[in-house]
C-alpha cells in the first residue's frame, strides 16, 4: 500500500467490513489508504503513520494517545473487545473512532487489505 | 539516616523459570552473602513464598518486602509489595480469581513449587503463572494502592514485557510509586532515552532467577530504619528519604 493511492473514507469501511462503531462516531470522515497491525505499542509508535487504521486487542486509553500521536484514521478492536471507559471518552476527545468487529486480527486484516487494494486497481481492470 | 542494600526484584522457585536453587532459605544465604539488607520478594502472579520469606529474613537480619511480579492484561510486568501477611493473602485472593486458568506443563515450562523452611515441597501453582491475569495496568495498580501496596512498573527499559513496550509511554496518572530499571542500563543511560520520565523515583535491581544473580543490580535506600513505610517515604522521596542507585 502506498500512500499516493486512492484513499477511502472510514466510513465506507464501517459498511464494507461491518464493523461496529464503539466511539467517534461524528469522525468517520477520516480517509484511509493503509493499515498496521500490532499490539505493542512501542512498535505502533515507531511503524504506523498518517491515514492508516490500526489493528489491535489492546483496550488501555493509552491506544488513543498513540493514534492521536500518529494521526492514525481508526482503530480497530478485534474479537468483539470493548474500549476501555477512558478510551472511549479518549476516542471522543481526539477525533479518533475506536471500531470494533468479532473477527480475529487475521481475518480482519486479511478483509482491509484485500478492499483497500481492489480499490487501488486502475480504473476498469 | 542510614544507606540500606536493597535488591527488589527476586523470583524463587515457585516462579516456572525460577532455578530449583532458589528456595526461600537458599535466597536469604545468598543475599546476606552479598550484604543486602532489603529483599523484595516478586515471583510471577504469585505471593505464596512472602510470609515464609519474611521470617527467615527477620532471622537473618534481612528485611523482605512481599509482593508479587504481576502480568496485566497488556502484558506490562508490575513489581507490587504489601505490608503485611493480612493485605498480601487479600492480594492473593485477587490474583486468583484473575489469572487466567491455564495449566502449567511443568516439563515446557518449569516447576511452581511451594517449598517450606527446609525446601521440602509443600503446594504447588496449577495455573501457569508466566501468564496474564485478566486485569488492566490501571486496574492493578489501584488495587495495590487501595490494600495499601506499593506499585512498581518492572524493568521500563526492557523492549519485551515493559510498561513502555506494551502501553508506548508511561500513563501520567497510572500513580506509579517509582519506576524500575534493569541491570542491563544505568539511570543516566534511561534518562536520556527518555527525559520525560526524570521526575520519577528509579530503582534497579538483578530480576535474579539464579542464586548468584541475587544482587547483582540493586538501590541504596536512605532511611530511618528498615520498614515498610520508611521504604514508601523513600520511593516517594519524603522527610529527606530516598534512593540512589550505585
Amino acid at each position: 500500500m502506498d500512500q499516493n493511492n486512492y484513499k477511502m473514507k472510514v466510513s465506507e469501511l464501517v459498511e464494507k467490513l461491518g464493523l461496529k462503531v464503539h466511539s467517534g462516531e461524528s469522525n468517520l470522515d477520516k480517509e484511509v489508504w493503509g493499515g498496521y497491525v500490532s499490539d505493542l505499542l512501542s512498535d505502533v509508535m515507531g511503524n504506523a503513520g498518517e491515514g492508516m487504521v490500526w489493528i489491535t486487542l489492546q483496550t488501555h486509553k493509552n491506544i488513543m494517545a498513540i493514534a492521536s500521536l500518529k494521526e492514525l484514521a481508526a482503530v480497530i478492536l478485534v474479537r468483539d473487545l470493548l474500549p476501555d471507559d477512558d478510551t472511549a471518552a479518549s476516542s471522543e476527545a481526539e477525533g479518533i473512532p475506536v471500531l470494533g468487529t468479532s473477527l480475529r486480527t487475521f481475518d480482519i486484516a486479511g478483509k482491509l487489505y484485500e478492499i483497500l487494494k481492489n480499490n487501488n486497481l486502475p480504473q476498469g481492470s | 539516616m542510614k544507606e540500606f542494600r536493597a535488591d527488589l526484584h527476586i523470583h524463587s522457585v515457585l516462579s516456572p523459570c525460577g532455578d530449583l536453587d532458589m528456595s526461600p532459605r537458599q535466597i536469604i544465604g545468598r543475599a546476606r552473602q552479598m550484604q543486602i539488607d532489603i529483599l523484595g520478594i516478586s515471583d510471577h502472579n504469585s505471593t505464596r513464598h512472602g510470609p515464609l520469606m519474611r521470617r527467615l529474613g527477620k532471622e537473618n537480619g534481612i528485611f523482605v518486602l512481599t509482593g508479587a511480579e504481576v502480568t496485566s492484561r497488556e502484558e506490562v510486568h508490575c513489581l507490587t509489595f504489601f505490608e503485611d501477611d493480612m493485605q498480601l493473602a487479600l492480594f492473593q485472593e485477587y490474583l486468583d480469581r484473575y489469572i487466567m486458568a491455564f495449566p502449567n506443563d511443568p516439563e515446557r515450562f518449569g516447576h511452581q513449587v511451594v517449598v517450606d523452611e527446609n525446601g521440602n515441597i509443600i503446594d504447588e501453582e496449577k495455573n501457569l503463572l508466566i501468564y496474564s491475569i485478566d486485569q488492566g495496568v490501571d486496574q492493578i495498580a489501584k488495587t495495590v494502592h487501595d490494600l495499601g501496596g506499593l506499585f512498581i512498573p518492572a524493568h521500563v527499559n526492557r523492549q519485551r514485557n515493559s510498561m513502555i513496550s506494551q502501553l508506548g509511554f508511561i500513563p501520567q496518572d497510572i500513580g506509579a510509586d517509582a519506576l524500575e530499571i534493569s541491570r542491563h542500563i544505568t539511570k543516566s543511560e534511561f534518562l536520556e532515552l527518555y527525559p520525560s520520565l526524570a521526575g520519577f523515583t528509579f530503582i534497579q535491581s538483578s530480576d535474579a532467577h539464579f542464586p548468584a544473580d541475587i544482587g547483582r543490580a540493586c538501590s541504596l535506600l536512605r532511611l530511618g530504619e528498615t520498614s515498610f513505610s520508611e521504604i514508601r517515604m523513600a520511593l516517594l522521596k519524603e522527610q529527606g528519604r530516598g534512593v540512589v542507585l550505585p
